[in-house]
C-alpha cells in the first residue's frame, strides 16, 4: 500500500518550510531511521526521518522548493511486500490519532487533519496605512520581524562598541529563534556571548555591566524564563537611576519573545506587558510590524534607560515593509495610527494589532469605519494619541492578547474614564484572552485567545449596532 | 581488604596534578603611616556608625539601618588595596563602612541617612542605596545577593573594555546561600572574569547562625565545584585582610579569573537597628569586643611601632570632630524639594 509522506511540522509555529535537499531518490529502499530529506524551517535546518520501511516510489516536491505548506504531500512510499506502512514522521511532530482513518478503500489513506492551533486566529496581517513618519516615496523592502530585529542589533553594534548581545544560544546556535543569526560571524564571541542556562545570573551580570558603562542586549529565550530574573529587571535595572539620585544609570535592553506561542501551554504562553509596564523606571516596548521592530529596537539600544522589549514569536516569520533609510530610529513612547477611521477606536499592541486590523476590515464591510491604534510603547504610554482618537470617534475597544485583570486594557479604560469621560458615547469594552492559564488542547486554546470576531462584536456593541 | 583494593585502583589511574592555587597570603607589612591611615579609617567607621545609631534612636534616620561596627577591618583592609578610578566595588545594604573606607565624604553619607537633599543619592536612596560612580562604588543594594551578579557584570565590563580593573564584590554569609551567587560563580570562572568575591562571614544571617543555615560552613570552599579558589582570612585583623587582598589582586589581575575571600568577622550590633539580637549571648559579643576588636588590635600594633598614646588620643578627637560635623550637616540640611519626587525616574524624556 502506498503512503504519502507529508511536509512535517518541525516547530510549534512552523506553517511552511523549504525542502532544502532530498537524500533519497525514487526507487530507493529506506528503513526506519533513514534520513529522507533536509527541511529548512523558520528556525533551523532539520532532518526528516523515515519511521517505516518501504520504497520511495515518487518524489512530489523537488528539492529547493520554498514555501511548502505543512501537510503537503512531498513523496509517496510503497510499503515493502505490500505491507501497510504509515507515513514518515519527524519524531517531534504531533501524531494524529486514527479517529477518521477508517479502513479506507482508497489507495492513499486519508489522514485526520492536524488540529489547528488557536494562534492561527492571531496571525492575520492585513495591509496597514503607511506610517506618516516615513516620507512618501521612501523605498520599502519586505523584511521579516526576525530580520528586522537582527538588522537593528547589527547596525547598533557597528555603531557602538559598547553594545553586546548575551543570552542562551545567541551565538553558536544562531539564536533559539534565529533572531541573532549571523551576529557571531560578524562580531565575534566577545560581543555575542553564549551563556549557561542561568537567567537570574546573566540578567544581573548584564545589569552590572550596564551600570559599569556598557550597553548590553540581554536575550531571554522567552520572557517566560525571565521570571527567574525579574528581580534584576525591576530591583536592579529599573530603580537604579532614581535611588542613586540620577548618578548611576542602567542602559540595558532585555529582549525576547513574549505572549502566546502555538500549543506550548500555560508555562510558555504569557504576556508580560502589563507586569513590566506597571514599573516606573522601565521603558516597555511591544512592536507589531517589522519597521517598528527595527526602529524601536535601535531606539531601545540607544536609550539611557533600561528597556524591556517584548517581541512575539508568532510574528517573527511575518514580512512587513521596512523603509530603506540609513538610520531608521523611531521615537519611544509614540503610538501609531495603523488605520484611520471615524466611527470607533480600536486600541491594541503587539500581535493584537493584527487581530484589530482584521476586525476593522470586517467592520468596514458592515459600514463601520474603525480607527486602529498600535500603542507600540506600553511605558510611557502615549495617552494623547488614544485620547485624540477617542475625541474623534467617541467609542473605544481595547484588544489585548493577554489576561484581562490589571492589564494594559484596564489601564486604557481607566485613562478613557479619567481623562476622556466627556468624549465617551458608550462604555469602553475590552477583548482579551480568557482569564485562565493557557490550555494545551487546540480547541481550548482557540477559546482562550482573542479573535477578530470578538472585536467585531465589541465594536458593534459600543456603536449600539 | 576493601580498603587496599580501593588504594590499588587509585594507583592505577595516572595522578592528576592539583590545579594552580593562589599563594597563601601573608600579614601585610604596613609602614607606620599606612597603619595610621587604616586606624583612622576604622575609627571613623566606628564613630560614624555609633552616631548613626544615636540618630536612628532620635528618629532622624528612618527605615532600615545596618551598622558595620565590628567589621571595620574588612572594608578598610580590602579597599586600601584597590585603585580608585580603575577598580570597582559593590556591596549589599550594610554599606556605610565600605563608602567611608573609599574616602567618600562622611557628610553626604550621613545626609543620605537622614534623607536630605544633600545626601549622596539626593535623599532618595537611604541607608541601603548609596552609590558613587565617581569612586567606582556601585552600591549599596538592598536585595540579598543581587550585588554578586551585578558585581560579576562589573567584572565583565572590566574584561570587555580591557581597562585592567578588578571588581570587589562583597556579600555576607547569608547571601552566600542565594542561588544567583552560584550562577555568577559559574560564569565568572567560565569566562575568567576579574572579580574578588569577598564573603563577610559575621556568623549570623540576620538571626540565623551559620550552623543553622549553611551545610558547608567554610565559605571559602564554596567555589570549589566551580574551580574558584578560596582563602579564609582573619577579618578582625586589618593587616591580615590587606595581605589577603594583595594575594587576591595578584590572582585576578593576572587573568586567572575569580577568587573567593572568606573574611571571618563579627558584628557587634544587631542585624539592623530593630534587631534585639536575642539569638546570641551577651558573653559571645563581649568576647569579640574585648579580645578581638580590630581597632584595639591596630592600636596595639601602632604602639609597638612607636606611636604614642597621646597621638592616638589626638586621632580620636580628630575623628570625633569629623563625625560631629557630619551629623550636624545631616541634621541641618534641608529635605529634598517636593519637585524631586518625579525626577530621575528615567534619564531621558520620551
Amino acid at each position: 500500500m502506498a503512503v504519502e509522506l507529508k511536509m512535517p511540522a518541525l516547530s510549534p509555529t512552523m506553517e511552511e518550510g523549504t525542502l532544502a535537499k532530498w537524500l533519497v531518490k525514487e526507487g530507493d529502499e529506506v528503513k526506519s531511521g533513514d534520513i529522507l530529506a533536509e527541511i529548512e524551517t523558520d528556525k533551523a535546518t532539520m532532518e526528516f526521518e523515515a519511521v517505516d520501511e518501504g520504497v520511495i516510489s515518487r518524489i512530489l516536491v523537488p528539492e529547493g522548493t520554498d514555501g511548502v505548506k505543512v501537510g503537503t504531500a512531498i513523496a509517496v512510499m510503497n510499503g515493502e511486500n505490500g505491507e501497510a506502512s504509515s507515513p514518515a514522521q519527524e519524531s517531534s511532530a504531533p501524531t494524529p490519532s486514527d479517529q477518521q482513518t477508517q479502513a479506507s478503500p482508497v489507495e492513499l489513506p486519508k489522514q485526520q487533519q492536524a488540529p489547528e492551533s488557536g494562534t492561527q486566529q492571531l496571525t492575520v496581517a492585513p495591509k496597514v496605512a503607511a506610517d506618516p513618519e516615513v516620507p512618501a516615496g521612501t523605498e520599502m523592502k519586505a523584511t521579516t520581524v526576525r530580520e528586522a530585529l537582527r538588522d537593528a542589533m547589527a547596525e547598533e553594534m557597528r555603531r557602538d562598541g559598547r553594545v553586546f548581545v548575551m543570552g542562551e544560544e545567541v551565538a553558536q546556535y544562531q539564536g533559539a529563534y534565529k533572531v541573532t543569526q549571523g551576529l557571531l560571524d560578524e562580531f565575534g564571541p566577545k560581543r555575542v556571548v553564549d551563556t549557561p542556562i542561568t537567567e537570574y545570573g546573566f540578567a544581573g551580570l548584564g545589569a552590572g555591566a550596564a551600570m559599569g558603562g556598557l550597553r548590553p542586549v540581554i536575550e531571554f529565550m522567552t520572557w517566560n524564563f525571565a521570571m527567574q530574573a525579574i528581580d534584576h529587571v525591576i530591583n536592579s535595572a529599573a530603580k537604579t537611576n532614581y535611588m542613586s539620585g540620577g548618578q548611576m544609570r542602567c542602559p540595558i535592553v532585555f529582549r525576547g519573545p513574549n505572549g502566546a506561542a502555538s500549543r506550548v501551554a500555560a508555562q510558555h504562553s504569557q504576556n508580560y506587558g502589563p507586569w513590566y509596564a506597571s514599573v516606573p523606571g522601565l521603558i516597555v516596548i511591544a512592536p507589531y510590524d517589522s519597521a517598528d521592530a527595527k526602529g524601536l529596537m535601535k531606539a531601545a539600544i540607544r536609550s539611557e534607560d533600561p528597556v524591556v522589549f517584548l517581541e512575539n514569536e508568532l510574528l517573527y516569520g511575518h514580512s512587513f515593509d521596512v523603509p530603506q533609510v540609513d538610520d531608521y530610529v523611531l521615537p519611544i513612547g509614540k503610538a501609531r495610527i495603523m488605520r484611520p477611521g471615524k466611527d470607533v477606536t480600536i486600541v491594541s499592541y503587539s500581535i493584537g494589532v493584527g487581530v484589530a486590523l482584521e476586525a476593522a476590515q470586517a467592520l468596514e464591510a458592515q459600514g463601520i469605519d474603525a480607527e486602529v491604534i498600535d500603542l507600540r510603547t506600553l511605558r510611557p504610554l502615549d495617552k494623547q494619541t488614544v485620547l485624540r482618537s477617542l475625541a474623534k470617534t467617541n467609542r473605544m475597544v481595547v484588544v489585548e492578547e493577554g489576561w484581562p485583570a490589571c492589564s494594559i486594557s484596564s489601564e486604557i479604560m481607566a485613562i478613557a474614564m479619567e481623562e476622556g469621560f466627556d468624549d465617551l458615547d458608550a462604555p469602553v469594552m475590552r477583548v482579551t484572552n480568557a482569564d485562565v492559564p493557557l490550555p494545551y488542547a487546540a480547541n481550548l486554546e482557540k477559546l482562550a485567545l482573542i479573535k477578530a470576531d470578538d472585536v467585531v462584536q465589541a465594536a458593534k456593541a459600543v456603536s449600539y449596532r | 581488604m576493601a580498603r587496599s583494593a580501593k588504594q590499588k585502583a587509585a594507583e592505577a589511574v595516572p595522578l592528576t596534578p592539583n590545579r594552580e592555587r593562589p599563594r597563601q597570603p601573608e600579614r601585610y607589612q604596613a609602614s607606620k603611616e599606612e597603619l595610621l591611615g587604616f586606624y583612622k579609617q576604622m575609627l571613623l567607621i566606628r564613630r560614624f556608625e555609633e552616631r548613626a545609631g544615636q540618630l536612628y534612636g532620635l528618629g532622624l534616620i528612618g527605615g532600615f539601618c545596618h551598622l558595620y561596627i565590628g567589621q571595620e577591618a574588612v572594608a578598610v583592609g580590602l579597599q586600601s588595596a584597590m585603585t580608585v578610578g580603575k577598580d570597582s566595588v559593590i556591596t549589599g545594604y550594610r554599606d556605610h563602612g565600605h563608602m567611608l573606607a573609599y574616602g567618600i565624604d562622611p557628610k553626604v553619607i550621613m545626609a543620605e541617612l537622614t534623607g536630605r537633599a544633600a545626601g549622596i543619592s539626593r535623599g532618595k536612596g537611604g541607608s541601603m542605596h548609596m552609590f558613587s560612580v565617581e569612586h567606582g562604588f556601585y552600591g549599596g543594594h538592598g536585595i540579598v545577593g543581587a550585588q554578586v551578579s551585578l558585581g560579576t557584570g562589573l567584572a565583565f565590563k572590566h574584561q570587555y573594555s580591557g581597562d585592567g580593573g578588578v571588581c570587589l564584590a562583597y556579600f555576607g554569609d547569608g547571601a552566600a546561600n542565594q542561588g544567583q551567587v552560584y550562577e555568577s560563580f559559574n560564569m565568572a570562572e567560565l569566562w575568567k572574569l576579574p572579580v574578588i568575591y569577598a564573603i563577610e562571614n559575621n556568623h549570623y544571617a540576620m538571626g540565623t547562625s551559620v550552623e543553622r543555615s549553611a551545610s558547608e560552613p567554610d565559605f571559602y570552599k564554596r567555589g570549589e565545584s566551580f574551580q574558584i579558589p578560596g582563602i579564609q582570612v582573619d577579618g578582625m585583623d586589618v593587616l591580615a585582610v590587606r595581605g589577603a587582598a594583595e594575594t587576591a589582586l595578584e590572582w585576578t589581575r593576572s587573568g586567572k579569573g575569580p577568587i573567593i575571600l572568606e573574611l571571618k568577622t563579627y558584628r557587634y550590633r544587631g542585624h539592623s537597628m530593630s534587631d534585639p539580637a536575642k539569638y546570641r549571648t551577651r558573653e559571645e559579643v563581649q568576647n569579640y569586643r574585648e579580645n578581638q576588636d580590630p581597632i584595639d588590635r591596630a592600636g596595639k600594633d601602632l604602639l609597638a611601632l612607636g606611636v604614642g598614646e597621646d597621638e592616638l588620643k589626638a586621632i580620636d578627637k580628630e575623628i570625633k570632630d569629623i563625625v560631629v560635623e557630619a551629623a550636624k550637616f545631616a541634621e541641618d540640611a534641608p529635605e529634598p524639594d517636593a519637585s524631586e519626587l518625579a525626577t530621575d525616574v528615567l534619564v531621558e524624556r520620551y
